[in-house]
This record gives structure tokens, C-alpha cells and sequence, in this order.
């Protein structure tokens, strides 16, 4: 495993931090730009003060494959004001401008990163605040890509690891990741089925057998008791697409941002981080 | 166009992580990555299995109707006063395109596999209609993802795949169109990863599918020339086809890519024209990463995939398939493109001088045979590959012309 760098260092102060507490971490997503700009960042600002330890923050991208319809129109909505990844990594400068413990996770798909310039895009988002990256559709298969650039740069190159990830390939998702692991649910897409829970607590399991990073489970994730049901075996649970909905359903025809909206999402966020706490877990030794 | 080394040979690609140069690779979720690694391992075995490729022989033959033929197109030559032109006929095969060849070969594969559910993706329909007919034939479900504007473009085939007992999907998000066919397939596959087998219709997604899909339909180039030897007893000059993923003219191209006196002519969909809404990636677009690949894509500043527009639906993507992207780079292919008013001159006079409705994708290539042909001396010969029949198109067709079909 590669010496860790500075700047995963918020990633582990918060998960030392809630082991303290004996409990799991709350980690959600929004989409940046969703509904516009300011809202998106209003609703970042107020995700720590709701109960989020950590916070995803995603790069919206047209063409989204691993994504179901929420978080999918999410992305459109972002992409019709006008959001990309220069404004993105901005809102992520002034986020950081008044918090900076809480770890910035920028969670999308390769494309934009690509274009945008790989050595640019690492030293840009490293600049502005980000502690790592979840980029789906980059397997350890292509790690010369991002994964090793970014671990080189001091940022965080976050796996994802599936049921459909045997014994025999976790060693391989495993090596050069860092930060955390997050462990997908189900097999399929954000914001689809509600995962089996006694299953993925055995999944976190075997994952903690070959790695001491904390694992985190998201995909299905919907409710303060499903928050609970994962936070008995997971150090994190990770929230996204139910977060979408509730944004959504405050939106005015035109699909912009109303009084209610960030409440909307920081009521849900309260709920979650009460689902998280209601779940005393030993503290590490 | 190439600065590159060029290589001893353009036929050994891809290298063992799927790559053309810088182009290919496995850009995928890691939900799918145990998949396709087992893909290409089953890939591998039925490769070098006799039994397979006996199999395929047998279905090609006696199922598909190959060998399609080598026709002189005699009016058509005489018309355009240069090159002797050939067309590669495979319009004539079973459901009217080429490819039910790629279909053929990824349909025996997964019953090699034991996977009883199949999925696909479809633009203009035909390559859902070939997996839709060896789903039916070979008793195994089928489900066809097609954007919702293709849906009501291509009617016809819509209700084709209905009557073999396919569940055609139509498909809301994004434009509407192949690329967003594809994603939703994704997030089928993915959902549905250990029963799924995902029949891609042409060479780009994920390694092993370029180089899969390629080999399956390497038939067309190498009937090509075969019947070319016997035909004039040389190879041909020149040969051109459409590209939307570049099955149908890899097909085509592959075999005679180390034959450096054959030029060789791949044509992109230029849509309105380059300046306006097309569907040319290699023309107009820049190296990227989607569904499963690098490759040229049309996209915006930001990494945005952009819409592509053609009039033919099979045509209609903002990529390319990746060993096209590296012959482009290489300069090996000359990538040139069609506007949707050329390639429907070009239906129309092939419809009246040789009696063959070509569908709107191959119609492109004609375009370009109508302009190449007449610069070449009598004694050169090109082949056009007629990769699709029209009858799907006469709507749309007579849509544009303004005429009424009764």
C-alpha cells in the first residue's frame, strides 16, 4: 500500500474521530450545480452542520452508466445551468473556505477529468479542497489513468467494491486504493434496490478481513433505519440518491430551487445522522 | 496525418488490456469487471476451439446464407465512368444486414457460457433484429434497449422484433438515441450481471467486444477477397464503407490492412454538415472515454458528449469504435464523411441504375463511391460495401422526399 499523504490525513482525523464516538459515519451526495450553483453550495455548507462527517460531491456527467434516474437527472439538471468542472472544483474553494476538516469526495465518471487534463485536474481539485476521488468507471484495470496520479498528487483514489467482487479480485480493488473502501450493495445502479442487510454486513466483513481501511456501504440506502440497519457492521454509511429525491420534490416547474429545498435535504440528512448514532459501536481499541 | 511509427503490421491489435495504441481499454464499473474478465477468458476458449468455429460455418451457411455475394454493379460503373465498382452484398443476408454475423458468433458464445438471458442495444434496428432472430431460434430471452426517437424512426423494425418474441425497450433518457440505448443496456447488465449476456451490435464498448466483434465479422473481408481473386484474379484497389461503430467496415477493412497498395475508405455521417449537427467523431471530434473505451467522441469543452444528429439512425453516435480511432492516427484508413443529402442522392440512384434498395447507412458509402469513382482509372477496382438493406428506411425516406407511401 502506498505511504499515505497529507491530504487524506481529514479523511482518517473523521473516521478516528467517529470511532471515538462509537459509531459509524454519515457520508452523502449531491450533485454540484443541482438545482444551480448556490443552492448546491448552500446545501453542501449545510450538510456537516445536519450530521454528515463526510461529503460527496458529484461531477455531473451526460452520459452516466452506473446511475438510475435520480441522481441521472440530477446531472441534466446541473449541466443545463451551466455547471462544469472548473465551477464545480470552485464551489469546492468556497466550501472549503469556511470548513476545513470536513473531507470533500468527488465522486463521477472519467470523461470530464480526462478532458479536462489529468496533472491539471489533480493539482486544481487538490488546491481547492478535495480529499478524494470516486471515479466509476475506472477499474483497477486502468489504474495508470488516475488512481496512481492522484495517489502520487496526495489525493485519495477511492474503490468501489462490488458483490460481484470474489476473494480472488479484492486484493486487486484493494491495492492503491485509499481514504476508504466503499462497498456497493447490489449489484446495479444508485438509488434502485433496497440491498439485503444481514448480506452486506457478512460482505463488510470479508472486505475487513483484507484491508485496514474503513469500509463504507452505500447504494439503496434510503431512511434513518436503513442508516441504522448498515451502520451495525459498515464504519460509513453513504446516502445519494435519496438525497436527489427529496431536492427534487421541492423544485418549481422549471426545476428551480424553492424555500424549501435545502431544508428538504438537510431535514432527510438529520434523520439519517440520528439512524447513524442510534447504533453504539465499541470504539476502536 | 501520422507522426507514429508506423507497425510491421496493423492486424495484431489489440494488446492484452484491449488497447489500439491509446485507444480500447476496459472503462468500466467493477460490478462488471469480473464479467467481462470471464467474457474474455470464454472468448478465448472458443477462439481456438474447432468445434465453435465448425459450428459457425454451419449456421453462417446454412441460417445466414453466406457467402453473400461479389456483384459488379455494371450500371452503376458505367454511370459514374471510372472504377470497375463491386458491391459486397450483405443486405442478402437472413434479417437483411451485416450483423447478424457479429450476432451469430456472440450467441454461440453465450450458450457456450450457460447465459439464458440476452440484452442489447440497438440504433436503427437491425442489430436488434439479428439478436431478436437467433434469440428466437436458439430459445433465449431477449431484450432490446432502443432510443425513444429510434423507436418512431424505425417502426418497422420495432414490430419485427416484437413478432420474435423480443421485449424492445424504448428508452427516455438523455437524447433519446443509440448512446443512451447503450447506457441503459449498462445499467441492465449491471443489474442483472450473473444470467446477463450483453450482445454489443458493434466494435467499441469495453475490451474484449472491439476485438470480438471485429473477428465475427472479418467474414465480410475475407469472402471479399476470395471471390475478388476469382472474379478478376487480383485484389482490389480500393474498398469503402460506412462507419457509425465501424462493424460492418472493419469487417471489411481488416483483412486487406497489411495489402498497402489497397486504399481503403471509411465514411462518417456528416449529418447537416460538419458546421451543423453530425454524427463524424473521427472528423469532428476529439479522444475521450465512454461506455467502456477511449476513443474519438463528439463532445464539448467540458467532456459533455454531445448529440450527434444523422438521418440514419444506424449511423446516429458520438463515437467511434476504438481500432478505427488508431488507423485514423495511423493514417492507415482515410476517414471522410456524407452529408444526409448526399447519402440520399445516393440511395436513389442506386435504387433506379442497379435495382438494390440500400439502407440509408450504406447509402453513405455510395456518396462516396459517387465522387471517388469517377477520379479512378477503368481498371481500378472498388468495392462498396452494402452493409444493410433499405426497406427499413422507406418511411423516413419518403418522409423527405415529401412523397406519400399509400
Amino acid at each position: 500500500m502506498l505511504k499515505t499523504q497529507p491530504m487524506t490525513q481529514r479523511i482518517e482525523a473523521r473516521f478516528q474521530k467517529c470511532r471515538a464516538e462509537g459509531r459509524a459515519a454519515l457520508v452523502t451526495y449531491v450533485m454540484a450545480g443541482d438545482p444551480d450553483p448556490e443552492t448546491s453550495l448552500a446545501i453542501l455548507k449545510s450538510l456537516p452542520k445536519a450530521g454528515a462527517d463526510i461529503v460527496e460531491f458529484g461531477l455531473p456527467f451526460t452520459d452516466p452508466m452506473a446511475d438510475g434516474p435520480a441522481i441521472q437527472a440530477a446531472g441534466l439538471r446541473a449541466l443545463k445551468v451551466g455547471q462544469d468542472t472548473v465551477k464545480t472544483l470552485d464551489l469546492i474553494r468556497r466550501f472549503r473556505a469556511d470548513d476545513q476538516d470536513t473531507p470533500v469526495i468527488l465522486m463521477g465518471y472519467f470523461n470530464p477529468i480526462y478532458v479536462y487534463g489529468v496533472d491539471r485536474f489533480l493539482t486544481d481539485a487538490k488546491e481547492a479542497g478535495v480529499d478524494g476521488l470516486i471515479v466509476v468507471d475506472l477499474p483497477p484495470e486502468e489504474d495508470d489513468e488516475l488512481c496512481l496520479p492522484a495517489l502520487k498528487a496526495g489525493l485519495a483514489f477511492i474503490r468501489l467494491a462490488t458483490p460481484t467482487t470474489d476473494d480472488k479480485r479484492l486484493p486487486a480493488v484493494l491495492t492503491n486504493t485509499a481514504g476508504f473502501v466503499y462497498y456497493v450493495s447490489i449489484t446495479g445502479i444508485t438509488g434502485a434496490a433496497t440491498p439485503d442487510f444481514g448480506k452486506v454486513a457478512s460482505a463488510v466483513e470479508r472486505i475487513k478481513r483484507h484491508t485496514p481501511l474503513p469500509v463504507v456501504v452505500g447504494f439503496g440506502v434510503k431512511s434513518g433505519a436503513h442508516a441504522a440497519a448498515v451502520a451495525q457492521g459498515a464504519d460509513g454509511v453513504v446516502v445519494g440518491s435519496a438525497l436527489i429525491d427529496a431536492l427534487k420534490g421541492t423544485l418549481d416547474a422549471e426545476d428551480g430551487a424553492t424555500a424549501g429545498t435545502i431544508e428538504a435535504v438537510t431535514k432527510l440528512v438529520k434523520e439519517l445522522s440520528e439512524g447513524v448514532r442510534s447504533v453504539a459501536k465499541r470504539a476502536a481499541a | 496525418m501520422s507522426a507514429q511509427a508506423q507497425p510491421n503490421s496493423y492486424r495484431t491489435g489489440p494488446d492484452e488490456r484491449g488497447h489500439f495504441g491509446q485507444f480500447g481499454g476496459r472503462f468500466v464499473a467493477e460490478t462488471l469487471m469480473p464479467n467481462i474478465l470471464e467474457l474474455e477468458k470464454a472468448y478465448e476458449a472458443a477462439r481456438n476451439d474447432p468445434s465453435f468455429h465448425a459450428d459457425m460455418a454451419n449456421y453462417s451457411t446454412h441460417y445466414i446464407g453466406r457467402p453473400s455475394p461479389l456483384y459488379f454493379a455494371e450500371r452503376m460503373t458505367e454511370h459514374l465512368g471510372g472504377a470497375k465498382i463491386y458491391f459486397k452484398r450483405e443486405e442478402l443476408n437472413h434479417t437483411g444486414a451485416h450483423k447478424v454475423n457479429n450476432v451469430l458468433g456472440q450467441i454461440l458464445l453465450a450458450r457456450r457460457m450457460g447465459k439464458k438471458r440476452i440484452i442489447a442495444e440497438t440504433g436503427a434496428g437491425q442489430h436488434g433484429v439479428a439478436t431478436a432472430t437467433l434469440c428466437a431460434r436458439f430459445g433465449l430471452e431477449c431484450i432490446v434497449y432502443m432510443g425513444a426517437v429510434d423507436v418512431e424512426r424505425q417502426k418497422p423494425n420495432v414490430f419485427r422484433m416484437n413478432m420474435l418474441g423480443a421485449k424492445v425497450v424504448p428508452v427516455q433518457s438523455g437524447t433519446r438515441t443509440l448512446k443512451d440505448a447503450m447506457n441503459e443496456a449498462l445499467r441492465d447488465w449491471v443489474t442483472n450481471v450473473a444470467d446477463t449476456f450483453y450482445c454489443i451490435g458493434t466494435v467499441a464498448g469495453p475490451h474484449p467486444y472491439p476485438a470480438m466483434v471485429r473477428d465475427f465479422q472479418c467474414v465480410i473481408g475475407n469472402e471479399t477477397r476470395e471471390q475478388m481473386m476469382q472474379a478478376e484474379g487480383r485484389l482490389p484497389d480500393s474498398l469503402v464503407a460506412c462507419i457509425g461503430g465501424g462493424s460492418n467496415a472493419i469487417g471489411l477493412f481488416h483483412p486487406f490492412l497489411d495489402d498497402k497498395d489497397v486504399e481503403i475508405y471509411g465514411v462518417e455521417a456528416a449529418g447537416h454538415g460538419l458546421s451543423n449537427l453530425h454524427a463524424a467523431s473521427l472528423s469532428g471530434g476529439r479522444p475521450g472515454v465512454l461506455h467502456g473505451n477511449r476513443t474519438y467522441l463528439l463532445m464539448n469543452q467540458d467532456g459533455q458528449i454531445a448529440d450527434a444528429h444523422s438521418i440514419s439512425a444506424g449511423l446516429d453516435y458520438p463515437g467511434i469504435g476504438p481500432e478505427h480511432a488508431w488507423l485514423h492516427e495511423m493514417g492507415r484508413v482515410q476517414y471522410i464523411s456524407a452529408t444526409d443529402d448526399e447519402a440520399l442522392d445516393a440511395f436513389q440512384l442506386c435504387s433506379r441504375l442497379e435495382g438494390i434498395l440500400p439502407a440509408l447507412e450504406p447509402a453513405h458509402a455510395l456518396a462516396k463511391v459517387v465522387e471517388l469513382a469517377p477520379k479512378k482509372p477503368k481498371d481500378h477496382l472498388m468495392v462498396v460495401n452494402i452493409s444493410g438493406r433499405g426497406d427499413k428506411d422507406l418511411f423516413q425516406i419518403a418522409e423527405h422526399l415529401q412523397e406519400k407511401i399509400v
